[in-house]
This record gives C-alpha cells, sequence and structure tokens, in this order.
C-alpha cells in the first residue's frame, strides 16, 4: 500500500498551485477544511502566514462564510434543511426531533439552507445520506442504532 | 480541436448510438440520486451483462428529466418512454426492454406533465450523458462555439443577442445583449466573464439541475459570451452546497480542456479561453454581483456601491460581464436557430423560456420549462396536477427571500418579468412555491425576514438594523403579541429598507412582507387583535378569552 501523502503536504500543493496568491484564500480554505475536518486557530494562523495575509483578514475571511467550521465534527451529522418547501413541510418539527434525539457529544446538528430537493420536502441529510419526505416517525425509525440521549 | 475533429467525434457518437439497441438514461441528479436512482443504474447495468446485451444495450446517467417526485426516473430511447419509481428489482425487465411489465409506471411523452412544456435548457436532459463530452457534442453541441470563433465577429455574436431581447435569467430581468455590448466597448486588454451559479434562494434547484444536467452547454455559453466581449478568462462560482453540481462541472471542465476547447487556441482561431471554478462557501449576499465578485478575489462577500458597474469595473477593477446560469445556457440554441427563432417564442418583452421548481402542496413537485408569459394556472394544474385532494389553494410564492406571494385571484397572470413586479412578486430565479391552508403568511414573512437577518452582511445599516427590527416585530406577531401600531412600524420600515440599503438584498428584504400585509392583511390582523392563527400554525403565547 502507498502511504497516504501527509495533509500538510497536500495543502501546500494547493497553495502552490494558486502560487500562493491572496486571492485563492478561499479555495485554500475549502481544501484545508476537506483536510482537517474544520479550521483551527493554528490552521488559519499557518495559511496567513504562507499567504502572506494578516491573520485577522484570514479569520475575517473565513467567520464570514457559513460552511466553514471552527470546531471539530462529531462522529454522526444531521442537516435539517430549512430552506421554503422544508420549512412549509414541518422543517422546525424535525429540527427538535434532531435536538432531541441526537446528542451534541456524538453529532454535528446543522440547518441547511435549501439542500435543492424541494420536489421531496422535507429532507434531511443523516451521515451524507439524503432522507426525503420525512416525518418525525420515520426519522426516529432512520435514527435507530445511532447514538442516541 | 479544430472543426474537422469537431465534426469526426460528433459523426462517430452519432453513429455509434444509433448502433445500439436502446439507451436506458437513469435521471442522477440530486433528487433522483437520493431515491437510490445509483442502485437502480448498478442493477441495470448488471442485468445488461448477465443477458449478454453489452454492446446493444447500454446504460448511462443523465440530467433531470423534472418529475422529481416519481422519481428515480428512467428513460429508454427505444421504448420513448419514461419509467417512474424504479428500482434495483426492475432492472431484468429493463435490460430486456419489457416495457409491458411496468404497468401504469409508464409515463408517455405526450403526459400533461411534458406535453405543456418547452424544453431548451434542458433539452439535452433525459436524452445524454452529462459526463460525456461526446454525447453533447452528437447533439450539437460546441457549433455555435466553433461557429462564433470561427466565422462570426463579435459584433455580429452581440446583434445576435440583442435581437433575441434575451433578459438576464438571475432575476432582475436585465436584457443581456445590453450588458454584453457594454463590456465589448470598454477598451481593456483584460476583461473577464463571470457565471453566477450561486443560486442561494430557498426553494429554487433550477441552476443545479441545469449545471448537473448539462454542464457543457454553460460552459459553451461562457465562452461564446468571452468571444463576444473581449475577454480570455471565465469563472464560475458555484455554490458549495451543491457538491454534485461542482463534480460535473470539473469533469466537464477537464474534458474541455483535453479536447483543447477551454485551453490554448481554439478551431485554429486566435481565441482563447479559459474558465476556472470559484467555490462559494454559503453566503447569500454573494449572489448579488459586487460581493460575488469580491467573494472570487479571495474576501468577505461583501458589496460595493454601484456605479461603476461590473461592466466597467469588476473583477480586480477589469470589465467584467455577469450572467446567469441559465442565461448562458441559452446562448449556444441562440446562435444556432438565430435571434428571431429565439424572440418567437414566450411574450414580445420577456421573449424564451423560463425554468421553474415546482415545490410545495402540489400533486407533482419537480422541475419545468415553460415559454415566458406561460400563466400561473396552466404551471400548477396543466403540469404540476394541480393542489392534492384535500387542500386548497392559498397562494404561490416566488422568488425567495426577495420574492412575493400570488394570491388565488391571480392565477391567469402570465408568469414574465413585468406582470409579477406589477404585483408586487418577483420572477427571481425561478423557485415556485405553492402553500395552502396550512401555511401561515405571516409566519412565512417572518421565516424569510430571519433568512435575510442571518444573511445580511452587516455592511449597511438599514439592512443589518432594519431586517432585525422587522424580524422581532414578526416574531411578536406569531406569538400573539403583536400590537396595532406594529402595522404602521413594519410599513415605515419596509420603506426605509426599500430606499437605503445599499445592495438589492437590503433592498428586497422587505418584499414577502409587503406582498403578504398587502394580500392577506386579514390574517396579520387575527393574530394581533384576535391572538389567532387562521391556519393554525402559530403557537400562541397570548390565548384571547374564549378562543382556543
Amino acid at each position: 500500500m502507498i502511504p497516504a501523502e501527509p495533509r500538510e503536504k497536500t495543502l501546500e500543493r494547493v497553495m502552490s498551485r494558486h502560487q500562493y496568491s491572496g486571492s485563492a484564500l478561499i479555495e485554500v480554505l475549502h481544501a484545508a477544511q476537506q483536510l482537517y475536518g474544520y479550521l483551527s486557530k493554528p490552521l488559519l494562523g499557518m495559511i496567513a502566514h504562507k499567504l502572506r495575509l494578516p491573520p485577522s483578514k484570514v479569520l475575517g475571511v473565513a467567520t464570514f462564510y457559513h460552511l466553514f467550521r471552527f470546531t471539530p465534527v462529531r462522529a454522526h451529522t444531521a442537516v435539517v434543511c430549512l430552506g421554503t418547501a422544508c420549512y412549509a413541510a414541518g422543517g422546525t418539527e424535525l429540527m427538535s426531533t434532531v435536538k432531541r434525539r441526537c446528542p451534541e457529544s456524538e453529532w454535528t446538528v446543522q440547518t441547511g439552507r435549501c439542500v435543492g430537493s424541494c420536489g421531496l420536502a422535507p429532507v434531511v441529510i443523516c451521515d451524507g445520506e439524503a432522507l426525503s419526505r420525512v416525518t418525525p416517525e420515520s426519522l426516529e425509525r432512520q435514527l435507530v442504532g445511532r447514538p442516541s440521549t | 480541436m479544430n472543426a474537422d475533429s469537431l465534426y469526426a467525434i460528433r459523426r462517430a457518437e452519432q453513429e455509434r448510438q444509433l448502433g445500439l439497441e436502446d439507451r436506458i438514461l437513469c435521471c442522477t441528479v440530486a433528487g433522483c440520486l437520493s431515491g437510490r436512482a445509483a442502485a437502480v443504474r448498478a442493477s441495470i447495468q448488471e442485468q445488461i451483462d448477465l443477458q449478454g446485451r453489452g454492446g446493444k444495450v447500454e446504460v448511462c446517467g443523465t440530467g433531470c428529466m423534472g418529475l422529481c417526485c416519481e422519481g428515480p426516473l428512467v428513460r429508454s430511447s427505444a421504448a420513448d418512454a419514461i419509467l417512474t419509481k424504479a428500482t434495483p428489482a426492475d432492472g431484468p425487465a429493463l435490460a430486456a426492454g419489457d416495457w409491458n411489465h411496468f404497468g401504469d409506471r409508464v409515463l408517455p411523452p405526450d403526459h400533461p406533465f411534458f406535453a405543456g412544456q418547452r424544453r431548451i435548457i434542458l433539452g439535452n436532459s433525459g436524452h445524454s450523458d452529462p459526463e460525456r463530452f461526446a454525447d453533447y457534442v452528437a447533439r450539437g453541441g460546441y457549433q455555435s462555439l466553433l461557429c462564433a470563433a470561427t466565422e462570426m465577429a463579435p459584433e455580429e455574436i452581440i446583434a445576435e443577442v440583442k435581437k433575441s431581447r434575451l433578459r438576464g435569467r438571475g432575476g432582475a430581468g436585465y436584457p443581456a445583449g445590453l450588458k454584453w455590448e457594454l463590456v465589448a466597448r470598454q477598451r481593456s486588454p483584460t476583461k473577464y466573464v463571470v457565471c453566477n451559479a450561486d443560486e442561494g434562494d430557498p426553494g429554487a434547484f433550477m441552476n443545479r439541475s441545469v449545471l448537473e444536467g448539462d454542464p457543457h452547454r454553460v460552459l459553451e455559453g461562457m465562452a461564446i459570451a468571452g468571444r463576444a466581449v473581449g475577454a480570455q478568462q471565465g469563472y464560475i462560482y458555484a455554490r458549495g452546497e451543491s457538491p454534485l453540481a461542482i463534480a460535473r462541472l470539473r469533469t466537464a471542465l477537464e474534458q474541455a480542456q483535453r479536447e483543447g476547447l477551454l485551453h490554448g487556441q481554439m478551431f485554429d482561431s486566435h481565441f482563447c479561453f479559459r474558465i476556472d471554478l470559484r467555490i462559494g462557501a454559503g453566503a447569500y449576499v454573494c449572489g448579488e454581483e459586487t460581493a460575488l465578485l469580491a467573494s472570487i478575489e479571495g474576501k468577505r462577500g461583501q458589496p460595493v456601491p454601484r456605479p461603476p458597474y461590473p461592466p466597467e469595473s469588476g473583477l480586480w477593477g477589469h470589465p467584467t460581464l455577469i450572467n446567469n446560469v441559465e442565461t448562458f445556457a441559452n446562448i449556444p440554441t441562440i446562435l444556432e436557430k438565430g435571434g428571431d427563432w429565439f424572440a418567437s417564442i414566450g411574450t414580445p418583452t420577456s421573449p424564451g423560456t423560463k425554468v421553474f421548481a415546482l415545490a410545495g402542496r402540489i400533486v407533482r413537485t419537480g422541475l419545468v420549462e415553460v415559454p415566458v408569459g406561460t400563466p400561473l394556472r396552466t404551471i400548477l394544474y396543466q403540469l404540476g396536477g394541480g393542489v392534492p385532494e384535500g387542500h386548497q389553494f392559498k397562494a404561490a410564492q416566488t422568488g425567495g427571500p426577495a420574492g412575493g406571494c400570488i394570491p388565488a385571484q391571480y392565477l391567469d397572470l402570465p408568469m414574465d418579468y413585468d406582470s409579477l413586479t406589477a404585483i408586487g412578486s418577483m420572477m427571481g430565479s425561478g423557485g415556485l412555491i405553492v402553500l395552502d391552508s396550512s401555511s401561515c403568511m405571516v409566519d412565512l414573512a417572518r421565516f424569510f425576514m430571519e433568512f435575510c437577518m442571518d444573511e445580511s452582511c452587516g455592511k449597511c445599516i438599514p439592512c443589518r438594523a432594519g431586517t432585525v427590527q422587522m424580524h422581532d416585530i414578526l416574531a411578536r406577531m406569531t406569538r400573539g403579541e403583536g400590537l396595532t401600531s406594529d402595522f404602521e412600524i413594519l410599513e415605515q420600515l419596509a420603506g426605509l429598507l426599500k430606499e437605503t440599503s445599499l445592495c438589492g438584498l437590503g433592498l428586497a428584504a422587505p418584499n414577502p412582507v409587503v406582498s403578504t400585509l398587502h394580500h392577506f392583511r386579514q390574517e396579520y390582523e387575527a393574530h394581533v387583535h384576535e391572538q389567532r392563527c387562521p391556519a393554525g400554525h402559530c403557537r400562541m403565547t397570548v390565548q384571547a378569552e374564549g378562543i382556543q
């Protein structure tokens, strides 16, 4: 088996592909989050140094966008879509089911801004699997076998 | 690549497809994929191999066929029919071409859902494989670019787009030809073409489906625009929340570069055009053009005052053409069939077709493409199958957080830019959500205001503080704590935001409130005066006496 390339090296490669240009900051943040799971302070500091940007600018840009995370992801993730169609079809009720059922120590729970499956509303993405036309009951069934309160 | 090699690819692929007995196309865009379309496709492939029909029958993925609620959808080119609710168990019959087996799960091409549509942008969806370059070429792809790069002068391309009277499909409806001309007129050695694919409206999935189902069409449209305005570099700003659209775009870009189309001189002409992908990171305001440009430059996505408009000073200060995905997707067909042909579809002031995403309380949810100006009733009742039994139509919401609600008395309204604006809604990018009597309009207004409050970039005060103020009032109303004086304050704030906000987000944020206040004032009054939610949706903390 070929050993996987260290994460630092992969990130370095992304930055060098963009010639360490400050305008590639968002691309670099995407790559960093994909490699490390989240953006830690030391990681952001390293990116600032390499791209020759003030750390305040890097943090300012990273915190502006919703998709960047600053805490580690838990073992399980649930994204409850709260776009218009899902909201009108009872998305908030699903959110309270998830919040009640999924302990924070094991789950990263997020609201989605519309995952674009409005025809199948309401939608919950549970550990990467999109569940469509979800009801609180069907959600409970899906969650069986995963960590719960 | 030159003209001859393009024709060679086209001919070879057409002959290859003609040699097949059947081509089975499985919808592989996000909606159907969440319904296990990938397993269906794998099962068909397995059965083709098992039955030894390898060289005769082919299974491949395809773009959105529209009827998302009945997915996964599978289309057969030999049967010219669509199978709904396909499962892996259908594999053997599909591989064998035994369509009698499926009974009433088969939809003929003249089904009312399809019969009322006119597909230009989605023309290849259901017919070609978005991940196969040759398939796009076989269906006439990159012919328009060939023509634009080798036979037409930039002025001729712009003249054709102007003749088509195509209006920008991002929502505002600015004439595309005029914008192109503005950029072309700038004397600058560096210009950019930017495709706005940051489709952030909740309830809208048109652009995502176009990118997932026919990415080459958008690339071709952008390259033609580059030739017309004199740009050498293009950027697609895609929404980070649509990983599949990004993957398909990446594949298409690699293919086009490998074939020498978006890499070096194309078709032995002097024209070079490169396209790079930029991924958004979840900020609704980046749909606003100046915020989008800031984001491409690696900054916080905050808008700047206009003028100067991007056609004069955009990306890194250079003239920049920004159009929406759907606008670019129209361009190859406009060049192929002519501006006059395009102008003959739809209405005289808004020609062409528009893709709408149908969702909410409607029998058939999904994606439809109709001539602009098609009455709302036709879209909802003929194509969408109407409101399910036991429910009653209350309103259709268009334009997302920047739009408004269309109540029942306007069902016969033609869906075009000007008619929708006249009644206080807007076309937006094309999300169409049907609401019934169980939806509370006050809460809906609150929902959109909450969205705008969260997404306000915080740069200008009217938007940053105004959305919070308006949201507080609406939230109070939904709890039964509204005051009579709130109506006046809401209206004042709405006026203030509209007059003084820096960008489109703040300017349009009051629209859902103004529109619902206008059409459904009695619901607001019931909340405020009687502490009652007519839809039975809001939980009142204050209960009026004698009312449960």
